[in-house]
């Protein structure tokens, strides 16, 4: 699905990842943890082709990233889901058309979908804040809100970034529960986080795997995880 | 990216690609305000061109296929010597018709110089023979040749050494109208560029929000064409409207006007400033979706 082959990533100058080779099939369920600054969101961004490798190859859905056009990786990125860091959203737009979006860009009628969307509300618990602007929500209620948007064109893929970063651990317990609902549904997961305490609980629930990334390369972590 | 697609969103219109870029109060009041000063100017323009227009086609119209001869000579001579022009006007192709002016004629034409009572009888004045051409003229030269031969009192005067510079002066009137019909879309296209530029990068974070939830380059772009061809048009139209209506207020043309008294519309020339909004709208087309496309290729 998502296959990065011998990657390599500078950035001023500096080797942030080195020779780095990761599958993610159809169906997994990956974690990538490292320290601040080892290149997680790097290695995300690279998935999701925000950025091109300095060397060696990204493949999605079967092409290489490099070959595609800049329509090409629009198409491409409608099948892939992304909860940001920062969530990314338009804050001019209330919350309901921030997560209609994709619909939007890829020429659907969110109208036509409005029950789909409503679900993805009630699942993600926002329905009483879909009016809301995105700075009027909490940071709990703008990463359901991101999740809800990520998944809202059934992508292939969601790919995390450290989706529990800045909400408590209740929360934190509901975006996991949400991220393993979507995988039992058979989409592929990957998750960039530092919060071992969460990888541990999804290992209980999910054959998830770790990645971890040390000395810019990517190691399958061992069983201390 | 399909200028039909743009076309039909232009139309039909796409409230939820309007609704993904936020409205942005300065480039919308500069590109209102830009549109509607180019658009008055432009109607002017538009009226100096017609105005110019007209007059060059009175001069030429009322001085061209007319000749004069003017016969000063002896006074024995003077009636042989217009017997023989007139024997040669005729025989000359191109002239439609010669008749020689009456002394009452000639004296209603100096009577602005010298008043009513010019005795005519008394002064040398010579005698003139008025000339029309046929639509295909004659050949002056020849004529003068003749003339010279024969009644060599005769002097012929085919206007043109007055009139061709008169008429090339309103050609070239004419010409600047044009031109500046010209610079006034190519500055109205350049600032409605500099405008989307602005609003392009204005909106730079959300562009690249749009493209990470897949959005193509030509949904962001037609949100943009779409707002500043809509904007422009309506700066254009209040523009028109103000230029027709000065226009309409100048005061009236008298029948041998002056030029600045003859600016302006006549008839079905009143529909010609109407094209201007529909002018500008697409020359803000084009601007915005050169500068979008420029644009979203530099930014990632």
């Amino acid at each position: 699905m998502i296959e990065l082959r011998n990657v390599g990533m500078n950035y001023g100058g500096g080797t942030l990842l080195d020779g780095v080779s990761v599958a993610l099939p159809q169906g997994s369920f990956h974690f990538l943890t490292g320290p601040s600054g080892a290149g997680k969101t790097t290695l995300l961004k690279l998935c999701y082709m925000e950025l091109r490798p300095t060397s060696g190859a990204v493949e999605v859905f079967g092409e290489d990233a490099a070959r595609l056009d800049r329509d090409g990786v629009a198409k491409a990125r409608r099948r892939i889901g992304v909860v940001h860091q920062d969530c990314k959203f338009l804050d001019h737009l209330p919350i309901s058309e921030n997560i209609a979006l994709p619909l939007v860009v890829g020429g659907r009628d969110p109208q036509a979908e409005a029950k789909n969307i409503a679900e993805l509300l009630s699942w993600t618990g926002l329905t009483h804040r879909a009016g809301a602007l995105p700075p009027e929500l909490s940071g709990g209620e703008r990463q359901r809100a991101a999740l809800a948007r990520a998944v809202i064109m059934s992508p292939e893929i969601v790919i995390a970034d450290e989706p529990t970063g800045n909400v408590d651990w209740e929360m934190s317990q509901r975006l996991l529960s949400l991220l393993l609902e979507l995988n039992k549904m058979g989409k592929s997961i990957l998750v960039a986080t530092h919060d071992l305490t969460l990888i541990r609980q999804a290992k209980t629930k999910t054959a998830a795997r770790v990645l971890r990334i040390r000395d810019r390369r990517v190691e399958a972590a061992g069983a201390e995880l | 990216m399909s200028v039909a697609g743009d076309l039909g969103s232009l139309l039909l219109g796409d409230a939820r690609a309007d609704r993904v870029v936020p409205p942005t109060g300065f480039t919308a009041t500069l590109t209102i305000f830009a549109s509607g000063a180019m658009a008055f100017l432009a109607v002017f323009a538009m009226a100096l061109s017609f105005a110019t227009g007209r007059l060059a086609e009175r001069w030429e119209g009322a001085l061209a296929q007319s000749a004069t001869i003017r016969l000063s000579a002896p006074e024995g001579e003077v009636e042989r010597q217009i017997g023989a022009a007139l024997r040669i006007l005729e025989q000359t192709p191109g002239v439609a018709s010669a008749r020689v002016m009456t002394r009452d004629e000639q004296a209603e034409l100096l009577a602005p110089w010298f008043g009513p009572d010019l005795p005519l009888d008394l002064l040398p004045v010579p005698r003139l023979i008025e000339i029309t051409e046929t639509a295909e003229g004659f050949d002056a030269e020849g004529l003068r040749f003749r003339l010279a031969g024969e009644a060599p009192g005769a002097v012929l005067d085919d206007h043109s050494r007055w009139r061709r510079p008169l008429v090339e002066a309103a050609g070239r009137l004419r010409t600047l109208g044009i031109v500046s019909l010209v610079l006034i879309g190519g500055a109205m296209a350049a600032m409605i560029t500099l405008a989307a530029g602005a609003a392009l990068s204005a909106n730079a974070q959300i562009i690249g929000t749009l493209r990470l939830v897949g959005a193509r380059d030509v949904f962001i772009a037609r949100a943009f064409v779409r707002r500043f061809t809509l904007r422009a048009a309506a700066g254009a139209a209040a523009g028109t409207a103000l230029a027709m209506a000065a226009i309409a207020l100048l005061p009236p043309a008298g029948g041998e006007a002056s030029f600045l008294t003859g600016l302006g519309f006549r008839g079905a020339e009143w529909a010609w400033p109407l094209v201007v909004p529909l002018a500008a709208a697409s020359v803000a087309f084009w601007a915005t979706r050169f500068a979008a496309l420029s644009r979203l290729r530099t930014l990632t």
